[in-house]
């Protein structure tokens, strides 16, 4: 009884011991964690990180450690996928490859959770956090300890799925965990309950960081910055935003009501006493979407900015620019059934859908001409985060081509649930999404860090990530035709696939290439980051944007003296007006009013995160007492009546004296 | 093109005439890739030949149909893709030539630094593609009416009824007016309208024969609906399209046109096994089970397929009302 009440349903049989790739793949994360503990206690680095990162409120931070999440969650993610690329090219006719389905099925699952979760969604609120703020010219969020918050949700999120891979198991059901595959009655054991519990979880975290960014942009720009004036990354964003606070309740709450089905043997969406899978399905995806417009907006305004830069000219159609990202916002919305014409809904019903999911296209199409018109008659240099735009160009257009093709139900009766499909969401995903943030973390590298990445194995970097995309994904679109279904375990001989699945294996390792390059890329620059060939000024690439106005890195306060702006490009048109008219006056600094830091948001994530997975194993005592801590720790801080201090002005006339000195 | 091809459509939608189908089919067929193009550019010709070179030797199911409606199918996927490159492929070329053109060492090309309005060229791509997607809008909505799987296939020659049932991990086929069941194998004579009545005793599933019609998902609880025809004699490759499980994989079927003749005897040399599909040996047939063999009934007994409808009907209701609830309303087209 004491033991059920403790640790519920978990016994040391979770643990698959006899299973060498899990016990490996388990032992390596384990022997990562060991190690970077262990080099943090040889320095003594334990109270440095707790007071500077871990309880930090500052949103550089915040952004930087997003982006060490992007990392790892990139390795984790694309590990699945070569695990994946590899069982499909050697699982043809009597072999079965080296992965029996009830673990394939698993790691396709977790591919696609963690690479839109914490992956993608990582990376995008990491360079949100970083640079909207300083492109705005206000020193911090709306919501500073939310914004740790968020975080700090994310990472327990993020957790948990990884803890499922060495206790217990994963859902076994496709990333978006439909019923009745989903409920109880065929997935009898905790991996759905992970996912559930997972993305609960991190989808909180999502929303409060929706929130907080969206009400940063509203509330915290500097004088003279009006919408119409504001930078088109900074757009994209709010409408990216936008989209989380409307969506992501829809996520949360159709969970709440699959963990209902599971834990209270509810029936929303179970086959038999009423329920409705469908219901699941139709809510997943009013969430679905807009999420891929979550992750593709913010990218889009990471082209803007890259572009006009290393064009040298002025963003042509900045006004069509912004009116076309709200309309793909407003549409995502009216699209959702597309993911399942095949449903039986009707001609009538499914005509509808395709069609708002074509009139997409258009704004999508101004976008990318308007780039293309923005090109015109510029001076392009081809620097990295211009390289992979132009890359993105191409492969994106491609890739929406593919999808307004299925948007025609006809076709999409044909492809639907094939490789075809597969081949068409990474076009766009990686196409349009990765690229883009590799070329925001490229672009913006600089002005976190005060160092520049290092460009030759950058572009060894870009050319294997692009090279192997082709490679990976063209053959996806010829064996959709032959009619390969996704989520295949095994084929047969006679399929035709096993030569197209090869040469899909050979572009993984490729693509595998281009992340050991840009991860190497990133430790020699680290290495190297004192020598003058890596050092840069406060706007190496002439920006145009008030992020490239202040120190690189940017001081905790970000603006020393808050920045008033009178058209678009403000830094751009400064330095125009600074060459007619020579230098401004010296500066007259005031104290400045910043955040304190607090631990309420990692532990809230810490507990939050115990919470979630004795939820998982039902374990009723953990979770009362992580639920009771939780509490505890959010009235704490309602007693926190100093959240705040001022920054003495004679200290900011100090640090920006030593900046312009370093400079 | 556009116009031959909507005519084509409503041909179709009008037409009663068995002969006339199998007319149509092959106008769709002989229609090839290349006698399409003609009529559009050298482009998109140049594009095609070397699609084609790089296709060539893989049996692409979808782009190689047997029936009318995967016919229909892949020459709508034809026609979008051309009515798209319109936009695309200028798209495209003109990235590789603005780089190249406007490339910082080519100091002789115009530099417009502060050029970044201009109506007429945002007007144009504003324009163009509302135009095709109208276009392509138009021929949505004729070809989601005509290939509508709900929508039975216009013929005066009777179709044949075979109800499909998806389980953990096999398709079960029952052929109502034979009288015959058949496991992981299909058969049905060529020229004829087939009426696939779907549901599943499973997770859900999605059933389709490339090579004869697009895919409609198998749900437990209700019933979908697919019209096809084979217009050719052969073997083609069915599965499910959803994954549903550890066993999905090999969740494959065979689908057999053949002659009216060949499908009778087929039919009578079923009749004479001794297997008999009845609730309780249903029972084990639902049993989670990754054997794909065929298996062939020789008697069905009852309407077995509407029981396994009504296994996830609520019992305290009457049974009449809950169909209308949660099978036909939701998962009938009209």
């Amino acid at each position: 009884m004491l033991q059920q009440l403790i640790f519920g349903n978990l016994t040391p049989a979770a643990v698959p011991i006899h299973t060498p790739i899990i016990m490996g793949a388990g032992i390596f994360m384990a022997l990562i964690v060991l190690i970077a503990a262990g080099l943090i206690t040889y320095y003594k680095k334990w109270m440095w990180i707790w007071k500077d990162w871990l309880t930090s409120v500052d949103h550089k931070k915040i952004g930087i450690m997003y982006l060490i999440l992007t990392l790892l969650m990139l390795v984790r993610g694309f590990t699945d996928a070569i695990l994946m690329r590899t069982q499909q090219a050697v699982a043809v006719g009597s072999h079965m490859g080296f992965l029996p389905p009830e673990h394939y099925d698993q790691i396709f699952t977790a591919h696609g959770v963690v690479m839109i979760f914490f992956m993608a969604m990582a990376f995008v609120f990491g360079l949100v956090n970083i640079i909207v703020p300083l492109q705005i010219g206000a020193r911090d969020v709306a919501y500073p300890y939310l914004n740790s918050l968020s975080l700090w949700l994310t990472v327990a999120g993020m957790v948990l799925v990884n803890i499922s891979l060495v206790v217990g198991d994963f859902a076994a059901t496709g990333w978006l965990a439909y019923p009745p595959l989903s409920e109880l009655a065929y997935s009898p054991t905790v991996g759905v309950d992970y996912y559930l519990w997972a993305l609960t979880l991190s989808g909180i975290g999502t929303l409060i960081g929706g929130i907080n960014i969206f009400v940063t942009i509203i509330k915290m720009r500097c004088p003279g910055m009006t919408l119409m004036r504001m930078p088109l990354f900074t757009w994209s964003v709010l409408c990216s935003m936008i989209l989380i606070i409307i969506s992501f309740p829809i996520l949360n709450i159709t969970l709440g009501m699959l963990f209902l089905d599971r834990f209270m043997g509810m029936h929303f969406f179970t086959t038999t006493f009423g329920g409705n899978p469908m219901m699941y399905i139709n809510l997943i995806w009013t969430w679905g979407h807009p999420e891929v417009y979550i992750l593709v907006l913010p990218a889009f305004g990471i082209y803007s900015e890259v572009v006009a830069t290393f064009c040298k000219k002025t963003l042509f159609g900045y006004t069509a620019m912004v009116w076309a990202t709200i309309a793909i916002a407003f549409l995502s919305f009216t699209v959702w059934l597309h993911h399942f014409f095949t449903m039986g809904a009707g001609a009538d019903v499914n005509a509808a859908f395709g069609i708002a999911t074509m009139i997409i296209s258009i704004p999508t199409g101004v976008k990318i001409f308007n780039w293309l018109a923005t090109m015109y008659r510029g001076r392009i240099t081809f620097e990295l985060p211009m390289m992979w735009t132009i890359a993105f160009l191409v492969t994106f257009t491609i890739g929406g081509m593919t999808g307004v093709l299925m948007s025609v139900p006809a076709v999409d009766f044909q492809v639907h649930n094939s490789v075809f499909l597969i081949a068409h969401f990474h076009n766009t995903i990686i196409g349009g999404v990765v690229f883009g943030l590799i070329a925001g973390y490229t672009y913006w590298f600089p002005k976190m860090f005060g160092f520049k990445l290092n460009e030759r194995l950058g572009k060894y970097g870009f050319w294997c990530w692009v090279i192997g995309f082709y490679v990976a994904f063209m053959p996806l679109y010829a064996l959709g035709l032959m009619g390969m279904t996704r989520r295949l375990n095994h084929y047969s001989e006679a399929s035709g696939f096993h030569p197209f699945l090869l040469v899909a294996a050979a572009g993984v390792a490729i693509i595998l290439l281009g992340i050991i390059f840009l991860v190497a890329q990133l430790i020699v620059s680290i290495k190297h980051r004192h020598e003058p060939a890596y050092r840069v000024s406060n706007d190496p690439w002439d920006g145009r944007t008030l992020e490239w106005s202040i120190a690189s890195p940017a001081p905790f306060y970000n603006f020393a003296i808050e920045p008033t702006v009178d058209s678009r490009d403000a830094f751009w048109v400064q330095k125009q007006r600074q060459q007619t008219q020579g230098r401004v006056e010296t500066p007259h600094y005031t104290d400045i009013h910043m955040p304190k830091n607090t631990s309420i948001g990692v532990l809230i994530g810490f507990f939050g995160g115990i919470f979630g997975f004795a939820m998982v194993w039902d374990m009723a005592v953990p979770a009362l007492l992580a639920g009771i801590a939780i509490v505890i720790c959010v009235i704490a801080r309602t007693f926190n009546f100093h959240p705040d201090y001022d920054v003495k002005a004679s200290e900011v006339a100090h640090i920006e004296a030593a900046a312009k000195l370093a400079e | 093109m556009q116009q031959s091809w909507t005519l084509k459509g409503e041909e179709y939608l009008a037409d009663r005439d068995q002969t006339r189908i199998i007319s149509l089919y092959a106008s769709l067929k002989t229609e090839e890739f290349t006698a399409v193009i003609k009529r559009r550019s050298l482009f998109a010709l140049a594009l095609t030949g070397i699609l084609s070179l790089l296709l060539s030797g893989c049996d692409l199911a979808v782009l190689d149909p047997k029936g009318l409606i995967a016919a229909d199918e892949k020459h709508l996927m034809i026609v979008a893709i051309l009515l798209m490159l319109i936009v695309v492929l200028p798209a495209i070329i003109l990235t590789f030539v603005l780089a190249i053109r406007y490339r910082a060492s080519n100091t002789k090309a115009t530099y417009a630094p502060d050029w970044s309005h201009n109506n007429w060229l945002e007007a144009i791509w504003w324009f163009v593609p509302m135009v095709i997607i109208a276009i392509l809008a138009t021929i949505t909505w004729t070809s989601s009416h005509r290939l509508d799987p709900y929508r039975p296939l216009s013929s005066n020659v009777k179709p044949i009824t075979i109800e499909a049932v998806a389980l953990q991990w096999r398709w079960l086929f029952i052929y109502p007016d034979q009288g015959i069941a058949t496991i992981n194998y299909v058969q049905f004579p060529v020229d004829k309208p087939v009426t696939f009545l779907i549901t599943a005793d499973a997770p859900m599933n999605s059933f389709q024969i490339p090579q004869l019609a697009g895919q409609i998902y198998a749900m437990a609880g209700m019933e979908t609906q697919l019209h096809l025809i084979a217009n050719e004699i052969g073997s083609y490759n069915g599965r499910s399209v959803s994954f549903s499980g550890d066993g999905f994989s090999g969740m494959t079927f065979i689908a057999k046109s053949s002659s009216q003749t060949d499908f009778d005897t087929w039919v009578n040399t079923v009749k004479q096994g001794k297997n008999a599909l009845n609730m309780s040996s249903y029972n084990d047939l639902a049993k989670p089970s990754e054997d794909a063999t065929a298996q062939y009934f020789a008697s069905v007994d009852g309407d077995i397929f509407h029981d396994i409808i009504m296994k996830y009907m609520p019992p305290q209701q009457p049974a009449s009302a809950t169909m209308q609830a949660m099978g036909s309303t939701s998962a009938t087209a009209q």
